[in-house]
């Protein structure tokens, strides 16, 4: 089976998510790994180091979605993929459903793991269940849930480069400026690795920077719970739960928070959970792998303090 | 302005998770329906937003069996015109977006809104694949839509950040958190939906390519071990030693 795998670059280097997608691409594939890259490029980009033996190296950047389904069918055929892998954050999630109708393939969204036989594991439920997906047509699409395999390293050589061109027609859409979420520079939400997220708890937004002291000792990335970013303490896009960002990080701390139902649902697929809270009888308790019963204000500088004594 | 909406059924977030027949289908005894959420309060509310400025109308679009028609008299409580209900089980994002994008050509829509996902598959496939299928353009996890003759400008997620983006002549969006604030339909919303047309239609043939074999839920979780408040140095110590995350 030939595996074409979709690849964001950031500073001509692939991006974490789409090294994830490369690592699982690889171990899926029993022959060639295929790499479609549109824009900015240097070397192969890193993705040898994860089984990519070629790369598809498109030179301009395509932002529409169309354009970029175009690109990437037109890449499948080239390279007759039976299977095309994608990293399912904001960008590839919304070209990967494309690609499918474009192939006439099955589409397989939220993939965790690696398939048993014939069947692809994905989350649905917001985490509470998985199902067991089988694809009917002849190719496959899958969308792999950013942070749930993880970048493995194949040790192999320098992929090989080849400039590729395709037919991707008109862009109806024209884009303005980005405004970054965070002046910090820090890893956004779906992506992180360690996340620190803070609820009504912290009595008023005056009160986050013992939040924020945790996230930076942490390397991690703050978020909060509904009321707060509904109160306007904290902005929308730090939102986690149901109606907000749904997250996967190996760490989740949750300060502050009691734990309803449909904030679980945003969070219950962390591989470890944190929870601090003053309320013992607190749901979250019950979520939680490690648990603290107290004030947030006494124990995150402690907490900060005994991270930093780590370094 | 004509806008179509999709609104899919979806089980309340509190919904006890149950499998059935061989844990091949959502087991739905006692379960109450909702509208999907991010189609109700974010993609149903702004499109209704907009005609209540700009005049036109909303139609929602719903592809379920007649089980799904009390969510389609609330979104129509809500204010949406007019619904259609395509008579079918739904079993896979490629029939549904099919079948919708097969209902939508042609009628001069000059938006189709969908929420980003549903809370019950979480696929966050149906928005861009009737855009495909109609070839239109797709604008992912919108948080904000305004509408003007022949063009719209929207604010839409972006990794570590928001674009935005500008679109000429029809277009799909999915719709996220900030689009609108969720709308309780008041009384006289309620009595006039009764009386609104919801109009069924068979269901096209059309090809069907995932299925799911098999629903499993995951294992209990363990006990949450607690920490003292005076010593967060041991709960540092667990993620380093016991975890093995930090």
């Amino acid at each position: 089976m030939s595996v074409l795998v979709y690849i964001p670059t950031n500073g001509g280097q692939a991006t974490k998510s789409g090294l994830e997608a490369a690592s699982f691409a690889s171990a899926l594939a029993s022959g060639e790994v295929s790499a479609i890259v549109s824009g900015d490029l240097s070397g192969d980009g890193g993705l040898g180091a994860v089984g990519v033996t070629k790369v598809l190296h498109y030179s301009t950047e395509l932002k529409d979605n169309s354009q970029l389904a175009r690109l990437v069918e037109s890449a499948a055929t080239n390279t007759g993929a039976t299977t095309v892998v994608f990293s399912r954050n904001l960008e590839g999630g919304a070209i990967a459903p494309r690609v499918a109708v474009r192939l006439g393939a099955g589409y397989v969204p939220g993939v965790v793991e690696l398939p048993e036989g014939a069947s692809f594991s994905r989350n649905v439920f917001s985490g509470k269940a998985k199902a067991a997906v089988s694809v009917s047509a002849d190719k496959t699409v899958l969308g792999l849930t950013p942070n749930a395999y993880g970048v493995k390293s194949t040790g192999g050589g320098d992929a090989s480069v080849e400039a590729f061109s395709a037919e991707v027609g008109e862009s109806k859409l024209s884009f303005g400026d980005f405004k970054p979420s965070s002046a910090d520079g820090s890893v956004p939400l779906p992506e992180a690795e360690r996340v620190v997220s803070a609820g009504r708890g912290l009595k008023g937004p005056e009160n986050w920077r013992i939040v924020e002291d945790l996230a930076r000792a942490l390397n991690a990335t703050t978020a909060c719970s509904r009321p707060v970013g509904d109160m306007g303490w904290r902005p929308h896009h730090e939102h986690v739960g149901q109606t907000g960002v749904t997250i996967r990080p190996d760490l989740y701390i949750a300060c502050g928070i009691s734990g309803a139902i449909q904030h679980l649902a945003g969070v219950n697929q962390s591989k470890v959970i944190v929870v601090i809270n003053t309320d013992p009888e607190a749901p979250f308790f019950k979520a939680a792998d490690y648990g603290i019963v107290g004030d947030v204000f006494d124990v995150l500088p402690k907490l900060t303090e005994a991270i930093k004594a780590l370094s | 302005m004509k806008l179509l909406v999709c609104i899919s059924k979806a089980p309340d977030t509190t919904s006890r998770i149950a499998f059935t027949d061989g844990d091949k289908n959502f087991d739905e005894s006692g379960v109450q329906f909702i509208i999907n959420p991010y189609d109700e309060w974010y993609a149903l509310v702004r499109a209704i937003e907009i005609i209540e400025s700009s005049g036109g109308s909303v139609t929602t679009v719903t592809v379920g069996e007649a089980s799904c028609d009390p969510v389609i008299r609330k979104a129509l409580a809500i204010g949406a015109n007019d619904a259609v209900r395509i008579n079918t089980v739904p079993t896979d994002s490629g029939q549904v977006a099919r079948l919708i994008a097969n209902y939508a050509d042609g009628q001069g829509f000059d938006a189709i809104m969908c929420g980003k996902e549903t809370i019950d598959h979480n696929s966050c496939a149906v928005p861009a694949m009737i855009a495909e299928c109609l070839d239109l353009p797709f604008v992912a996890f919108a948080t904000s839509l305004e509408m003007n003759d022949g063009s719209a400008i929207l604010t839409c997620e972006a990794a570590g950040g928001t674009n935005s983006v500008k679109v000429t002549g029809p277009f799909v969006l999915s719709a996220a958190k900030g689009m609108s604030e969720q709308r309780i339909p008041n009384m006289r919303g309620i009595m006039s939906a009764r009386t609104k047309p919801l109009q069924v239609v068979e269901a096209d043939e059309v090809l069907v390519s995932t299925s799911v074999d098999k629903f499993t839920l995951p294992p209990a979780k363990g006990s949450c071990v607690m920490v003292d408040a005076e010593n967060p140095a041991e709960l540092v110590r667990l993620l380093r030693e016991e975890a093995k995350i930090i």
